[in-house]
């Protein structure tokens, strides 16, 4: 199958009005070696129909999608309501390019005028941009800008940070030989001693991740305090779900947050696409990679909207600009603001708050069964790590048999945490399904 | 006309609400309880709060003033604005690729691992390469993982002393930019007057400080570079490497591969080449492919295959590391994997060969009304200029485009590439018709005489858009990138 429309008659014709007497001779440029001799080595082409069907086996072969899922680890099972999908499917967005004429495209940029506007009510930062590939590379980006601007060589990252992002970040600062040096964590958050004493006057910046990796609330406003004593800039990286319950980091003093945005409204889809949340106060505003739409007027005074300050960007500025990014998130950015609509200023702090009942539920139950403990004292949100009396990796095993996926275990990217369950929760885990965990992990104590 | 949207924040009214959450089914507690006081947001954030049918009609009203390729032609130079397949649409859909969490078992993911497996084979054979990783978001993100991967291929010999990139004046921004972000210095290779690269510049500049060269071939003026072999051993003699940027790719499927071209790596756009869509500006996939010598050096994972199972390995010590997190964007994947297996090798040559065919029928029809900077035969894409007509009227690129905007078609690519003084660079693509190019050709002439009857006509066109010309330079000098509520 293919999707030409044109007929041998109209090849003829335009080749006609070309001059040529075969599209071959359009080729003739590229050297006879270099013409590749015979096909492609790849399967011959397919009709629709058995396209649909074999895209259908393939997505079946998927088993988990039928399991009842408590990962969570950088990616969550939210609801994920009706209209979401429908408005993403209006071809109208998802067709377009990136908005370079803005008197048709409005309709892109004004949901990025209202998505950034979102993001900033949420962090309460001044500035947010039209999105990143995702929360690492988002944060990964934050560092290079903030040691770039500070003149300094080294960025300190918690431990508690996710394990994919401190590791994006390690390949983005080792291209700029910033050396990126890890805070310990104890007791299941950043260890605020171990930060003192990594932290000088050739620190660019710091990150840390509220709530952390493990699910724990971080004690921000020490961490803030000691950061903002050295000069340093704090990056913050958020689960932005929690903000429509827990305080915006502006309040404690983050310079750049960062997060992962699949949260609102973006399937867990094996890993993407997502979308890289960047907000930051005014003192970044001009360093912030990304595109930018800013509101203006058209000629007869009507308001409208337009990619601005692109000077910070490659097409302008080249090997100058701030990033190389180009492409970016842009509908999943249209899925997160649809979703926040949706949900609006009642519904994000409804959610957030069954999360953070039901986790409690949960982690309450848990706690009860013998050779079970919640590993460590800190408040969590909607994911906390759980002390098995086995590996985590056989509990993990073990509970498959009944169709559930019981957490991340720990011991996959922090050694010494073999026997750690991350468990999260979500509004769509029901008290039933719970208590089917429960029951599961009764079983193996 | 159609009427500009309100913001979603004006129709915002409060108690409106769209969302519904099931009761809580666990015994409810004080959130103050669990969470310490202090954490606890004290004022709600300033959401929207808007019944289901405002949010719909906000939406659906809001895209009838955008653009798309299902609405018209959109020639966008460099951008690869062909048809997107409602199948692959459908494909990617599918609950069994939309309801796995990256993290599950491989043996539970057994459908995508093997999806992937396959592209990353398919890409590798359409490439003339031996392995890919499949990681990288965009274009510019797979330029990085491929400028990384070639400076930790210098650094493992331990040749510490290339610092430098040469990339053509003709490139994509993103050339440098990656370059840069890598932590290289860019230096700039002059094009010839046939607007392929200056060989004998390439050969002053190529020394033992230079990590490599990116190339885009066919270029962005649309022109293969004939001298690619010799290019080829200037820079291979002297110990750089060569980059391949494959947002023009679509040129070559199936007639010539970068790998023969020898090419040590370079990065594919799906969301051009392979027919995905462009999202409003995403999500694309930036896959990158090696010859075997740079396998060492690529993102982790990648998928493997083994005793018939597929997983995820990370077994590689000298990989650059991670580009993002989990594996990738994955459904974009889905939808390039499905059109791959669509065309198959003849459906790949045969795009290819009418891209080719329509831009170059574009530009005989209108080669008698603008100025053909390089009069060749051009691959998929071309570049003109007003040049003449710009002297003789005052008429600029930039009002041509905005002219175009009243005959329904989206503009080409304007000022680039930046060689071109005035560029207009025009991509078909294969998934347009003659009757369209006949009726962009015939626009473009209509402009150019209107240009001299009635250059105020063009001058302050668009005439037919929602808004007017937006003034750009103003949205940048009064920073308004938020909605305040008015007080």
């Amino acid at each position: 199958m293919n999707f030409l429309p044109n007929t041998d008659k109209d090849r003829e014709e335009m080749l006609k009005v070309i001059g040529v007497g075969s599209v071959e001779e359009l080729f003739s440029d590229i050297p006879s070696d270099l013409r590749l001799k015979g096909d492609l080595n790849i399967p011959p082409g397919l009709s629709e129909l058995e396209l649909a069907k074999h895209m259908q086996e393939l997505a079946s072969k998927n088993a988990a999608q039928d399991y009842v899922n408590f990962i969570g680890a950088g990616s969550y099972d939210h609801y994920i309501p009706s209209v979401v999908r429908h408005v993403l499917g209006r071809s109208e967005f998802y067709t377009a390019y990136t908005p370079y004429q803005p008197e048709i495209s409005q309709a892109v940029l004004q949901s990025i005028y209202e998505y950034q506007t979102m993001i900033c009510e949420l962090t309460g930062m001044d500035a947010a941009n039209a999105s990143m590939y995702d929360g690492a590379s988002a944060a990964a980006e934050s560092v290079t800008i903030a040691a770039g601007m500070a003149r300094r060589k080294r960025a300190l990252v918690s431990s508690t940070v996710h394990p994919e992002t401190r590791a994006v970040i390690r390949t983005y600062a080792d291209a700029h030989d910033i050396r990126v040096e890890e805070i310990d964590y104890k007791d299941g958050i950043t260890d605020t001693g171990c930060l003192a004493g990594k932290l000088g006057d050739d620190v660019a910046c710091v990150v840390i991740q509220q709530p952390n990796f493990f699910g724990a609330l971080e004690p921000v406003d020490e961490i803030s305090a000691k950061v903002k004593g050295a000069g340093a800039t704090f990056i913050v990286s958020v689960n932005p779900m929690t903000l429509g319950l827990l305080r915006p980091p502006a309040e404690y003093g983050a310079d750049i947050v960062v997060g992962e945005g699949q949260v609102f409204g973006n399937p867990m889809a094996f890993g993407g696409p997502y979308l890289g949340i960047m907000a930051v106060n005014k003192k970044f505003l001009r360093r912030m990679p990304g595109r930018l739409v800013g509101m203006t007027t058209d000629n007869q005074g009507k308001r409208g909207f337009v990619l601005t300050l692109q000077t910070r960007e490659q097409h302008i500025r080249r090997e100058r600009a701030t990033s190389n990014i180009c492409s970016n998130q842009a509908l999943n950015a249209l899925a997160a603001v649809v979703y926040l609509s949706w949900a609006g200023k009642e519904g994000i702090r409804q959610i957030g708050e069954q999360c953070v009942q039901k986790a409690a539920y949960l982690a309450d139950r848990i706690s009860r069964i013998d050779g079970y403990s919640i590993a460590w004292q800190a408040p969590f949100f909607n994911e906390f790590a759980v002390k098995c009396p086995v590996d985590a990796g056989q509990v993990v095993e073990s509970l498959l048999e009944k169709n559930i996926l019981a957490g991340y275990p720990l011991g996959r990217c922090c050694p010494g945490l073999e026997q750690y369950l991350l468990i999260a929760v979500t509004e769509k885990r029901t008290r039933q399904e719970m208590d089917a965990l429960v029951a599961g992990l009764e079983g193996l104590a | 006309m159609r009427s500009p949207e309100p913001l979603i924040f004006e129709i915002s009214k409060p108690g409106r609400r769209a969302y519904s959450l099931p009761e809580l089914d666990v015994p409810a507690r004080d959130v103050a309880e669990l969470l310490p006081e202090s954490e606890i947001r004290r004022e709600p954030a300033g959401l929207p709060e808007v019944s289901e049918i405002d949010l719909v009609r906000h939406f659906t009203r809001l895209s009838q003033l955008n653009h798309g390729v299902d609405i018209g032609f959109y020639p966008l130079g460099s951008c690869t604005m062909k048809y997107n397949p409602k199948v692959n649409e459908d494909a990617a859909n599918l609950p069994g690729f939309n309801n796995i969490h990256p993290y599950v078992p491989d043996e539970l993911a057994q459908g995508a691992l093997q999806l992937m497996y396959e592209l990353q084979s398919y890409l590798a054979e359409i490439a003339g390469m031996d392995y890919v990783s499949l990681q990288p978001a965009a274009g510019a993100h797979g330029e990085l993982a491929g400028i990384l991967i070639i400076r930790a291929y210098h650094r493992a010999r331990n040749d510490m002393k290339r610092t430098k990139i040469l990339i053509p004046d003709s490139a994509h921004g993103t050339n440098p930019a990656s370059a840069a972000l890598g932590g290289f210095t860019v230096v700039e290779v002059p094009s010839d007057e046939r607007g392929g690269v200056d060989v004998e510049a390439l050969e002053a500049a190529m020394d033992e400080t230079v990590a490599g060269l990116m190339l885009t071939n066919p270029n962005t003026l649309g022109l293969f570079d004939e001298n690619i072999q010799r290019i080829e051993k200037i820079v291979h003699s002297k110990g750089g490497l060569l980059y391949y940027d494959g947002a023009n790719a679509n040129a070559i499927l199936g007639t010539s591969r970068p790998g023969d071209m020898g090419f040590d790596v370079l990065h594919f756009n799906l969301h051009k080449t392979f027919g995905t869509p462009h999202g409003g500006g995403g999500p694309g996939s930036g896959p990158v492919a090696v010859k075997s010598f740079l396998e060492p050096f690529l993102p982790v994972p990648t998928v493997v295959l083994e005793d018939g199972k597929y997983r995820l390995s990370y077994d590689r010590p000298q990989t650059i590391g991670r580009m993002k997190s989990f594996y990738g964007n994955f459904l974009v994947m889905v939808k390039a994997y499905a059109y791959i297996r669509s065309l198959g090798p003849d459906g790949l040559r045969e795009a290819s060969r009418d891209a080719v065919l329509n831009a170059n029928y574009i530009l005989r029809r209108i080669a008698g009304y603008y100025d053909v900077p390089y009069d060749r035969h051009c691959k998929h894409e071309f570049v003109i200029s007003p040049g003449k007509i710009k002297k003789e009227t005052g008429v600029r690129t930039l009002d041509i485009s905005k002219r175009l905007l009243d005959y329904g078609v989206h503009p080409p690519t304007n000022y680039f590439p930046l060689i071109v003084d005035e560029a207009l660079m025009i991509e078909p693509t294969e998934t347009e018709s003659k009757e369209t190019l006949d009726y962009f050709a015939d626009a473009l002439i209509a402009i150019a005489k209107e240009a001299y009857e009635d250059p105020e006509a063009v001058k302050s066109a668009p005439h037919t858009t929602v808004v007017g010309r937006l003034d750009e330079a103003g949205a940048a000098r009064n920073l308004n990138i938020r909605w305040e509520k008015p007080e």
